[in-house]
């Protein structure tokens, strides 16, 4: 394929993304506007003053044909605004721009996790198929699908915290070192390096550790199970005889050939599994109490701010889509038998 | 001397009927599959689980909310199996009951979810175009939730509580269902025995039921049983977050959320329920992998 | 003698027993040309592909004698054998779509095979796989070597794979239906091609076939196998003269244009060969 119609290619996966991403704006607006019995009510809350209750009904234009509703519900998001939180008074988007960074930080750090010890495993696993390690290997990660996020959480903190006490406790950062480091991206670790404070630094990375691994445990045994099964598939073909017959060593077969071809499917894996911490994101940080975008959405949703909880799902679903899109490019672009 | 005759009929080369033949092969799948330990494993778990949740009032010794605070949060003990949570409710007696909450959940989200999921798949799978396309698009946007996070934003627009995290969940599953099914249906679609049918005049409806939908039915199987393990996770993530059931409902998720604060000294009272969810969800996984191996070898 | 085979046995342990592949194969080669003939799991290419050790580890391998050039396969080592794969013997698979690593370009492969045994700079090794293409007759080599395997006909596929297992100057090639995958006019170039390469470099080759007549017009000697064993050796030469059932029969089955019958003939198989 030339550049050209690569590019083209691209374009029209991308064709199908806006179409997503509007039905995603109309799901959480049906969320929010029809599916509640009193809108306003799950906006502004069961104690809100007859004003606001009635302010907030001329906004939202309740009066209106659906449709209408949807238009200005439309045309208030592509202007940026999702509403105000009834909780923090701030409006959304403020909201999400504080704590999403939290959230990617520990993401971030979890895929990492997740890819450093994952494919090694997955990779090892099928080059010795049917051994122990191979049977370890494979029992663990579907342990790991297996088991709740927040109970591996706490199950965490009551060995490594309490027990054993080598973790610190909840949160970002020991409460000693609160409001020290300047917010530059909002992610602490990198802000406090910024800053050169080699304290908080060390202390805000301690902190990042539990969760990140426990976020990590999930995706990672995704990882490694469709490692491993990409590798099986890759170690059956018959240009690995051939490599064989060439006189190679096992290990470049297995890492420069075998896993050569399954490098591009597995960015994909990867991808998706990046977009799947989105989700237990939501749980480990009502574990450990970390200030992201997933304790924000809970707390939301205990208080039952609607702006709130469709704001961070909507925000939420952006990001999931783009990650899909990404994953979709980096396949078609990496990937010699698709040029 | 009966066995061995059964068995011969099943196992015979040459089948006399549709129905010996069909019986024939999922007997040999049953052979298969007996071979792999860690499915076996699987299955007798799923149905201890399931045995256990039909029998409950049978095998528990309690009601799951009399409660009894002046023991709360005892140990595990010959009178409390599991001990006590912290209204003095007898830990075993929930967990079981917990079970049949969970179990309950799980299959009326499967039964709301397969066959919508089914059904769409293969008629845009068959239809193919216009229709196929906008099915598609739908299933998109379902798809670009991550599952819990829908389900969250559903359940806060509802009330909080069973049926609407049930409703959420098969909200937000349907779609990998739907593209299954198209994904078998447009494999299907071409070969030449349905091109026969198609020449014999059926309704494309008739060729749709009868004769399509019946041939994805053992992916759609093998995935049903693979995703129960994360229905069962993401119910009990609701019921954490307190958006599934509620109390004084013993859903493990629930039941975790509400002694969480415990966990220093009666570590296990909130334990427990954890254990139990993993367990629930490891068996599904390791069933719905055995399933897969001996109805689609190739997926591994 | 180059390679020596005595009594060799091929087995696999399947649901239903143990079934034997091979069964008590013997030959031996030296410079010369060897076809070995047979229909599908006759066994011919478990022989050819034992000789280098490289059967899938849930074969089970076992002879009297199994040596290439006195080095004994069934004990040597991993490391030992290592060095006789690509270095000293070659082996050429059936499909190039298949064979070739999807992933890699067709110069990089070649590449490869020269630099593992051979050593040399990445520029060196580059210089010999162009240098290659161009003795397997591919013109414009420079534009091949950056192609990637699916972007190749599957003549010019074999031809890449046939430097490739040339490229470290092997002493034996083990052709394993090279042109079964290949279109009828290119069958016979890319044969003529191996014929003219293995001449000039005085090497073994070891032909692996069904084509009965193909194999008999390249090779100096015939070798059909049936079922595991061999039924018959002869001097392609006098192949017409072939006195076992199996092999006239096979003979027989031929359409000729020379000489058109009004009814082509089916073989009969005879249980007892099974048991030869």
């Amino acid at each position: 394929m030339s550049s050209h119609s690569r590019w083209r290619n691209i374009a029209g996966t991308s064709a199908s993304v806006p179409v997503t991403l509007f039905g995603l704006i109309l799901v959480t607006f049906l969320i929010g506007r029809v599916m509640p019995i009193d809108p306003v009510i799950a906006i502004v809350g069961d104690h809100a003053p007859p004003d606001v209750v009635a302010r907030v009904r001329l906004e939202l234009g309740l009066d209106r044909p659906l449709v209408v509703q949807f238009g200005i519900y439309l045309v208030r998001l592509l202007h940026g605004n999702l509403g105000s939180s009834v909780m923090t008074t701030h409006p959304v988007t403020q909201d999400i721009a504080t704590y999403f960074p939290a959230t990617f930080e520990l993401a971030t750090a979890a895929i990492i996790l997740a890819i450093v010890i994952g494919i090694p495993l997955g990779v090892i696993a099928a080059a010795r198929q049917g051994s122990r390690f191979d049977h370890v290997v494979r029992v663990v990660s579907l342990a790991g699908q297996s088991i709740p996020v927040f109970v591996l959480g706490l199950l965490f903190l009551l060995l490594f915290y309490v027990k054993l006490g080598i973790a610190p406790g909840t949160g970002q950062v020991d409460v000693v070192y609160d409001g020290m480091v300047n917010r530059i991206t909002g992610m602490l670790v990198v802000d406090a390096a910024i800053e050169g404070q080699w304290d908080v630094f060390w202390d805000a990375l301690a902190h990042l550790v539990m969760p990140a691994i426990i976020l990590a445990y999930f995706s990672l045994a995704y990882i490694t199970r469709m490692t491993r099964a990409f590798m099986l598939d890759a170690l059956a073909g018959e240009y690995i005889v051939t490599a064989r017959a060439k006189g190679l060593s096992p290990t470049r077969i297995l890492w420069r050939h075998a896993f050569g071809n399954i490098a591009v499917p597995l960015v994909t894996v990867i991808a998706l599994a990046y977009a799947g911490l989105l989700e237990g994101a939501v749980l480990t940080e009502t574990v450990f109490s970390w200030p992201g975008l997933g304790l924000y959405l809970t707390v939301s949703l205990l208080n039952a701010d609607m702006n709130a909880v469709l704001g961070a799902t909507l925000v939420i679903g952006f990001v999931y889509v783009v990650l899909n899109l990404m994953a979709d490019i980096a396949y078609r672009v990496l990937d010699p038998r698709v040029r | 001397m009966s066995d061995t005759t059964l068995r011969a009929w099943l196992l015979t080369e040459t089948p006399q009927s549709r129905r010996q033949a069909a019986w024939g092969r999922t007997y040999r799948g049953w052979l298969l599959f007996r071979r792999n330990h860690l499915a076996m494993v699987g299955l007798v778990t799923v149905i201890v689980l399931v045995v256990g949740s039909l029998a409950a009032p049978l095998i528990t010794p309690y009601d799951p909310t009399a409660q009894e605070l002046s023991n709360r949060l005892a140990a595990p003990s010959w009178a409390h199996w599991f001990g006590t949570d912290e209204l003095g409710r007898d830990l075993y007696t929930r967990v079981v009951y917990g079970g049949r909450v969970t179990l309950g959940m799980v299959i009326a989200v499967v039964v709301l979810v397969a066959p919508v999921g089914l059904l769409v798949g293969s008629i845009a799978g068959y239809l193919g175009g216009f229709v196929d396309r906008a099915l598609m698009r739908v299933t998109d946007v379902f798809l670009a939730f991550p599952r819990l996070i829908l389900a969250l934003a559903f359940v806060a627009a509802l009330r909080p509580g069973i049926t609407s995290a049930v409703f959420a969940i098969a909200l937000t599953s349907w779609p990998a269902y739907a593209r299954l099914a198209r994904a078998d249906t447009m494999t299907i679609r071409n070969t030449d025995f349905i091109a026969a049918i198609r020449l014999t005049g059926a309704w494309p409806g008739r060729i749709i039921l009868r004769h399509i939908i019946p041939l994805c039915l053992s992916s759609v199987i093998v995935r049903v049983t693979l995703d129960m393990s994360g229905i069962i996770l993401t119910a009990a993530g609701l019921g954490f977050l307190g958006m599934g059931a509620q109390p004084p409902m013993p859903e493990w998720g629930t039941m975790i959320a509400a002694t969480r604060g415990y966990i220093l000294q009666q570590w296990w009272v909130p334990t427990i329920p954890g254990v139990a969810i993993l367990v629930a969800s490891l068996a599904f996984n390791l069933l719905g992998d055995g399933m897969r191996d001996v109805l689609d070898p190739k997926q591994r | 003698m180059l390679v020596e085979v005595d009594n060799l046995r091929v087995s696999f342990a399947t649901p239903g027993g143990m079934e034997h592949a091979v069964r008590g194969v013997s030959l031996t080669l030296g410079q010369e040309k060897l076809g070995i003939v047979g229909e599908s799991g006759s066994g011919k290419s478990l022989t050819a592909r034992a000789i280098l050790r490289l059967l899938p580890s849930a074969a089970q391998v076992a002879a009297d004698r199994l040596t290439f050039d006195g080095i004994d396969i069934l004990t040597a080592r991993e490391p030992v054998m290592r060095r006789v794969r690509g270095k000293r013997a070659g082996l050429i698979l059936q499909d190039p779509k298949y064979s070739l690593n999807p992933v890699m370009t067709i110069g990089h492969q070649i590449a490869e095979a020269w630099r593992v045994h051979k050593g040399g700079s990445r520029r060196l090794a580059a210089q010999a796989a162009a240098d290659l293409l161009q003795q397997v007759r591919i013109r414009d080599p420079q534009r091949v070597a950056a192609l990637y395997p699916h972007e190749l006909s599957g003549g010019m596929g074999q031809r890449a794979m046939i430097a490739m297992m040339l490229a470290p100057d092997p002493e034996l090639l083990i052709a394993d239906e090279p042109t079964s995958a290949l279109d009828a006019t290119v069958q016979a170039e890319i044969l003529r091609l191996i014929d003219d390469l293995v001449s000039r470099r005085g090497m073994g080759l070891i032909l692996i076939s069904h084509d009965l007549p193909l194999v008999s017009h390249f090779c100096d000697r015939v070798m059909v196998m049936y079922a595991g064993r061999v039924l018959e050796r002869l001097p392609a030469s006098q192949l017409a003269r072939a006195r076992h059932p199996y092999t006239r029969g096979l003979l027989d089955c031929l359409p000729s244009l020379v000489h058109p019958r009004r009814q082509l003939a089916t073989l009969a198989r005879d249980p007892a060969w099974l048991t030869a």
